[in-house]
C-alpha cells in the first residue's frame, strides 16, 4: 500500500501532501520537513530508494524523483515494487506534463485541487488506481468539463477584499 | 485563491506568512458564520492550502459536509476533497456524510458516484464500511470501467476495515479476473491479492478456482502484441505483469500445486523480459521474487539469482540496490547460488552510492564462511585503502569482525588485523584490538614476528592511533625479541633494530599530542619494562619518564613518579616486576567481552587497569589467578553494577565498598573469593582505609623505612618493594595500586537504593570520570520484585536546572520477574554547582504488568553528598 505522496520543492515547501493513513498537522509537517531533510543531503549521482524506516515505521520504503526544481516522493510499504513505483511517479509526472503543457512549479502552486484530482485518478486510497496516462487525462478532462459546465464559480469576485467588501 | 497563494508565496519571512495565513483565516471563519453559499467551496479550496502549509482548519470541516450535500458537481468535488484531508475516520463528523455518501453512490452521474467512491475508498471507517458494502458490491459491475475499477479498490479498503465481509466479494472480484480492460484488470487482481491476505478461504477459493486462468492472462500479455495506451517505455503494461506476478506469489506460497502451474509461465517471463529498461528490470525482480517466494523449482530459483547476478552489473544505481535487498532474502533460501555471485556483489562494495555500498558490504558479511574468508578478506583490506573516509568505520567494523570470526590461523588473524590497524587503525573498537593483544600474546611462537611486523608498521602508520598501542605494548613486552630477532619466521625480512630503535618508538608515541592519555599511559608502561631489558637505554629513558613529572594529567604524573622511582632506587627488583605478562587467557576475555557489551567504561578508568599489571607483577605462585584477570584488564572490564553487589554481598563489609568499586573493574569474583582464601580477612578489610592497610602490610615486612612515603602521592612505589616477601604479602601489593587508583577516579561514592516500591527496586551506583569533578556516571540497575515480568519499562527522570542529565540508552526494555535479571542504564549528570547543592532527581518509571499499563514516581533527594 502506498502511504504517502509528496511533492516537495528544492527549498523544501509542501507542494502537494496526501497521506493514505490518518496523521494529525503537525506530524504531516514534521514527516515532511524529515524527508526534505534526507533527500536535499543526498547526492546526484546515488539511486532512488530510500530505507524509510526511521521516519514512516517499519518496512516502509521510499522512492523520489527529481525533477527541476521539484522532489515527487511517493512512501509505500513492502507490498509494492520499488521500481514499478519508480515508473509510477513518470506516469504521474508525464500526466502533470499533458495537463499543464510543459508543467512547472507554478503550475503545480497555482492548481492545487486539479493536482489532487489527476493523483485521485492515479491513487486512490492507498492503491495504484490507474497507470496509463492517456486515461488519467480521459477522467481528469470530464471532471473538468463538468466543472465547468456549471457556472456558479466563475460568478463572483475573486479576491477577498473584494466580496468582504460587498 | 489564486490571489492568496500569491500573497503567501510573496512573503518572504514565516512571520509575514503567519500574518497573512491568519488574516485568511478569519475571512474564512466569518465567511463560515455568515453562511456564505458562494464562497464556501472557494474557502474550502482555500483551506486545503493553508491545511498543507501546516496550519489549522478544523473550523472548516462542517464546510466540507455542507458542500457534500449540495447539489452541484463542482461543490461536491471540492467538499469530497476536504473531506479527505480535512478530517479522518477518528472524528464523529464523518457519521454524518454517510447518508450523503450512499445517496451520492446511487447517484445517476457517473461521475458523482465516483467522487463518493474515491472519498469513501480514503477516509471510509469500520461502521461506513458495514453500511455502504452493498452499495459497493453493486457498483463492481456497473457499467463504466471507471467505476468498476474504483469500486474494486474501494472494497479493499472496506475489507481491511471489516474482514468479515470479505466473502461477500469473492465471488464479483473472481469475476473482475476475466476483464479485458486493463485498468479493471489491474484492480480487480489487487482486490483479490488483498482478500487473499486477510482470508483463508478466499486464499483458497483463487488458489483452485482462479490459478489456471491467470497464468493464462499472464502469458497472453506476455505474448500480447504492442499495446500502446498501456506502454511504458515500450513495454506492455508492467504494472499489470506485477500485480499478477504478486497475486501468483500469494496463490503459490506453500502450495505445491499452484507453484507447479506456474512454473512455465514464470520461466517465460524470466527469459522473455526485456532488461534494458526499468519496466521491464521491474518485471524481472517482480518475478525473481515471486520464484524465491512459491515452493521449491531448483532450476528456476538459478535462473532467478542468475537475473539478479545481472542486477548487479547493471550501470543503474536502483537495479543494483534491489538486487542486493533481493539477493540478501535469497541467501536464506539457496546460499550456494548466491555464492557464485561474490565477486559481483564484491565489485559493489566499492560503489560510489553509499547505500549500495552499505548493503553490499552486509550481504558479503553474510557470504564468508571459513572457505571463502581469505580472499573476501584481501580484497575487503585492499579497498579499505581507498575507501571514503565516512564508510571506513563501518568497513572496518566488519572487516574486524570476519576475521575474527572465520580466521583460520593465528598468523593470518595477526597479519589481516596488523593490515586492517594500518590503514583504519583510527576506525578500530576498543574491544577489537584488545582481542588481537589477547591473541598475540596466547600466539607465543609469533612475538617475535609480531613485534617485529608492528615496529616496521609504525614506521608507516604512526598516525594510526590503536596501531601505535599495540604496538607499544608489543614493544614493551617482546622487546628484547626485537631487537635480537628471536624467532625468525621464513617469510620475514631481516631486520636489525637496536634497543635504542625501540625506544624511539614509544618516544615517539609518547610525544604525539593528539594522542589520548591511553596511549601515553601505555607508553609509560613499555618505557619502564624497557629500561629494565635494554639496560644501555635505562638513562634515556628515565629521561623521558621524569618529563611527565610535572604533567596536569593526574594518571600520567603519578606513573612518572612512581616509574621514575622503580628506576632510581630499586634496581634490585626491576626485573622481577616488570617481567613479561603471563599469557592472557583467551576464554575468560571472551566471556568477559560478551559480558561487558553493555557498559562502557571510560578510557582513563582503562588506562589505570594497566597499572598493576605492568607494576605489581609478583612471582609467587598463589597469586597467578589474580594476575591472570588482572592482565585481561586492558579489556574494557566488566559490569561493575551488578557485579559491585555479589561482591559486597558476598564478601565486604560495607566499610570496604570503597576499595570494592575500584578491584571490580579490574578483578573477577573468582579472583577475589582466591584472595580471600589465600590471605586472612585482614588484608582485605584493611584495603577500605589506605594507611591501615599500608601500615599493617608494612609493619609485617619490617620496611618501616619506606613509611615516609606512604603519605607522600605515590603510595604505590613503596607497596612494589615488597615484592619477594611472602605470598600473602604480595596479595596486598597487588593491592597496593588500587587506592593509587583511587585517588584518579575522584572520590568513590557508595551505591545507593534509588528508589523502592512493592515492584522495582532501582539501585545507583556512582563513579567520576577524573578531571572532571562536576561529572558523575550513574550506573542504574532496575530490579523487578514482583512475580512478573516487566514489559515497555521505560525509565525517565528529571532534574533541577542546575544540573545537566544525559541518559543513555538502557539495556532492555523488558525485566524479567522476581529478581531473575535486571536492567541496566547509564546516567550521566554534570552539577554546575558542585560542591555547593547536592544531586536531587526526580524519576518516573512506566512499564506494562500483565499487559496493564503502571506508572511510578518519586524523588531522590539520598544522593551522597559530594556528587
Amino acid at each position: 500500500m502506498i502511504k504517502a505522496v509528496m511533492v516537495i520543492n528544492t527549498q523544501g515547501k509542501p507542494r502537494l501532501a496526501k497521506f493514505y493513513d490518518f496523521l494529525t498537522v503537525d506530524k504531516q509537517q514534521e514527516l515532511i520537513r524529515s524527508v526534505f531533510g534526507v533527500l536535499c543531503s543526498r547526492a546526484e549521482n546515488v539511486s532512488n530508494f530510500m530505507e524509510a524506516d526511521s521516519i514512516f515505521g517499519p518496512d516502509s520504503r521510499l522512492v523520489y524523483k527529481h525533477y527541476a526544481t521539484l522532489y515527487f516522493v511517493f512512501v509505500f510499504d513492502t507490498c509494492e515494487n520499488e521500481l514499478a513505483v519508480l515508473d509510477l511517479i513518470q506516469v504521474f509526472v508525464e500526466t502533470l506534463d499533458k495537463c499543464f503543457r510543459n508543467v512547472c512549479e507554478l503550475d503545480i502552486v497555482f492548481n492545487y485541487s486539479k493536482l489532487h484530482t489527476i493523483l485521485d485518478e492515479i491513487v486512490f486510497g492507498g492503491q495504484v488506481l490507474e497507470t496509463s496516462s492517456a486515461e488519467i487525462m480521459k477522467a481528469v478532462e470530464e471532471i473538468s468539463k463538468l466543472e465547468a459546465s456549471s457556472n456558479s464559480i466563475t460568478l463572483v469576485p475573486k479576491t477577498v477584499s473584494g466580496w468582504r467588501n460587498r | 485563491m489564486k490571489d492568496m497563494i500569491r500573497a503567501i508565496r510573496a512573503c518572504k519571512t514565516a512571520a509575514e506568512e503567519r500574518a497573512v495565513i491568519r488574516k485568511e483565516s478569519a475571512a474564512i471563519r466569518a465567511a463560515i458564520n455568515e453562511n456564505d453559499q458562494d464562497y464556501r467551496h472557494r474557502n474550502l479550496a482555500k483551506l486545503m492550502f493553508i491545511h498543507m502549509l501546516g496550519y489549522p482548519t478544523h473550523f472548516g470541516q462542517m464546510e466540507c459536509l455542507k458542500l457534500i450535500a449540495s447539489a452541484g458537481f463542482p461543490e461536491k468535488r471540492i467538499g469530497y476533497l476536504g473531506l479527505m484531508l480535512l478530517l479522518d475516520e477518528r472524528q464523529e463528523v464523518l457519521m454524518l456524510v454517510t447518508n450523503s455518501l450512499k445517496q451520492d453512490l446511487n447517484h445517476s452521474n457517473q461521475y458523482i458516484v465516483g467522487l463518493a467512491l474515491c472519498a469513501l475508498g480514503n477516509i471510509c471507517s469500520a461502521e461506513m464500511a458495514r453500511d455502504l458494502a452493498p452499495e459497493v458490491e453493486r457498483l463492481l459491475q456497473f457499467r463504466d470501467p471507471n467505476i468498476r475499477k474504483k469500486a474494486a479498490l474501494c472494497s479493499i479498503r472496506i475489507i481491511k476495515k471489516v474482514p468479515d465481509l470479505a466473502e461477500n466479494f469473492i465471488n464479483p472480484a473472481a469475476a473482475l479476473l476475466k476483464e479485458k480492460h486493463h485498468g479493471v484488470l489491474i484492480t480487480g487482481i489487487q482486490l483479490c491479492t488483498d482478500l487473499c491476505k486477510v482470508s483463508p478461504e478466499a486464499l483458497e477459493y483463487f488458489r483452485k478456482k482462479c490459478t489456471e486462468g491467470l497464468v493464462r492472462t499472464l502469458k497472453d500479455i506476455i505474448n500480447s502484441p504492442y499495446a500502446p495506451e498501456y506502454d511504458i517505455a515500450g513495454i506492455t503494461d508492467p504494472f499489470l505483469h506485477i500485480r499478477l506476478l504478486k497475486l501468483l506469489r500469494m496463490l503459490g506460497q506453500g502450495d505445491a500445486d499452484a507453484s507447479d502451474t506456474m512454473n512455465d509461465v514464470l520461466a517465460q517471463v524470466a527469459t522473455k523480459a526485456e532488461s534494458n529498461k526499468n519496466a521491464g528490470n521491474a518485471i524481472l525482480y517482480e518475478c525473481v521474487e515471486t520464484i524465491m517466494s512459491i515452493e521449491d523449482n531448483g532450476g528456476l530459483r538459478v535462473l532467478a539469482i542468475n537475473i539478479l547476478g545481472r542486477f548487479l552489473s547493471n550501470r543503474d544505481n536502483n537495479i543494483r540496490y534491489v538486487a542486493l535487498n533481493m539477493l540478501m532474502k535469497a541467501i536464506t533460501v539457496d546460499a550456494q547460488a548466491v555464492q557464485r555471485h561474490r565477486a559481483t556483489i564484491l565489485e559493489c562494495v566499492k560503489d560510489s552510492d553509499a547505500s549500495i555500498r552499505k548493503r553490499a558490504l552486509e550481504l558479503v558479511y553474510l557470504l564468508v564462511n571459513e572457505s571463502n574468508v581469505k580472499p573476501l578478506t584481501k580484497e575487503l583490506i585492499e579497498y579499505l585503502e581507498v575507501s571514503d573516509q565516512e564508510f571506513k568505520g563501518e568497513l572496518t567494523a566488519k572487516v574486524c569482525s570476519i576475521v575474527e570470526k572465520f580466521s583460520p590461523e593465528k598468523i593470518w588473524y595477526i597479519d589481516q588485523m596488523l593490515k586492517v590497524l594500518i590503514e583504519a587503525g583510527n576506525f578500530v573498537k576498543d574491544e577489537v584490538w584488545h582481542a588481537l593483544i589477547v591473541a598475540i600474546s596466547n600466539a607465543s611462537d609469533l612475538h617475535g614476528y609480531t613485534v617485529r611486523a608492528l615496529y616496521r608498521s609504525f614506521q608507516t602508520s604512526a598516525e594510526q592511533e590503536t596501531l601505535v598501542r599495540v604496538a607499544v605494548w608489543c614493544v614493551g613486552e617482546y622487546g628484547d625479541m626485537l631487537v635480537n630477532n628471536v624467532g625468525v619466521l621464513d617469510i620475514e625480512d631481516p631486520t636489525t633494530v637496536t634497543e635504542s630503535d625501540a625506544v624511539d618508538v614509544v618516544e615517539i608515541a609518547i610525544q604525539r599530542h593528539a594522542l589520548d592519555l591511553t596511549t601515553k599511559a601505555m607508553a609509560l608502561i613499555a618505557l619502564l619494562k624497557l629500561s629494565s631489558r635494554f639496560p644501555s637505554c635505562s638513562g634515556r629513558i628515565k629521561d623521558i619518564i621524569v618529563q611527565y613529572k610535572g604533567s596536569f594529567v593526574l594518571e600520567l604524573q603519578q606513573r612518572s613518579l612512581e616509574f621514575n622511582s622503580i628506576i632510581e632506587k630499586h634496581q634490585n627488583i626491576r626485573s622481577a616486576l616488570v617481567e613479561r605478562m603471563p599469557v592472557l587467557d583467551e576464554a575468560t576475555f571472551s566471556g568477559r567481552r560478551a559480558g561487558s557489551l553493555l557498559t562502557t567504561v571510560s578510557t582513563s578508568s582503562r588506562a589505570s587497569h594497566n597499572l598493576p599489571n605492568g607494576v605489581a607483577k609478583p612471582s609467587a605462585a598463589p597469586l597467578v589467578d589474580l594476575l591472570d584477570l588482572s592482565d585481561d584488564a586492558p579489556a574494557p572490564s566488566s559490569s561493575d553494577g551488578n557485579f559491585l553487589h555479589d561482591l559486597l554481598g558476598v564478601d565486604l563489609a560495607p566499610a570496604s565498598a570503597q576499595s570494592g568499586t575500584n578491584q571490580a573493574s579490574k578483578a573477577g569474583t573468582d579472583v577475589l573469593l582466591d584472595l580471600l582464601s589465600i590471605g586472612s580477612t585482614t588484608p582485605v578489610q584493611s584495603n577500605s582505609s589506605t594507611p591501615d592497610m599500608l601500615s599493617s602490610g608494612l609493619d609485617n615486612q619490617k620496611q618501616i623505612a619506606t613509611l615516609d612515603a606512604l603519605s607522600s602521592p605515590l603510595p604505590s612505589a613503596p607497596a612494589n618493594s615488597s615484592v619477594g616477601a611472602s605470598s600473602m604479602m604480595d596479595l596486598l601489593d597487588g593491592f597496593a595500586s588500587s587506592p593509587s587508583k583511587r585517588e584518579d577516579n575522584g572520590s568513590v561514592h557508595p551505591s545507593i537504593v534509588a528508589f523502592e516500591s512493592s515492584n522495582l527496586r532501582v539501585t545507583f551506583n556512582f563513579s567520576k570520570p577524573p578531571g572532571n569533578p562536576q561529572m558523575t556516571l550513574i550506573q542504574a540497575t532496575f530490579i523487578n520484585l514482583s512475580s512478573d515480568a516487566f514489559t515497555d519499562f521505560v525509565f525517565q527522570a528529571a532534574v533541577p536546572k542546575f544540573l545537566q542529565l544525559h541518559l543513555d540508552p538502557a539495556s532492555s526494555n523488558t525485566l524479567p520477574a522476581s529478581g531473575n535479571g535486571s536492567v541496566m542504564q547509564s546516567l550521566r549528570v554534570t552539577n554546575s554547582q558542585h560542591g555547593k547543592k547536592s544531586l536531587v532527581m526526580r524519576i518516573r518509571i512506566a512499564y506494562k504488568l500483565n499487559n496493564k499499563d503502571m506508572l511510578e514516581e518519586g524523588q531522590i533527594n539520598n544522593f551522597p553528598r559530594d556528587l
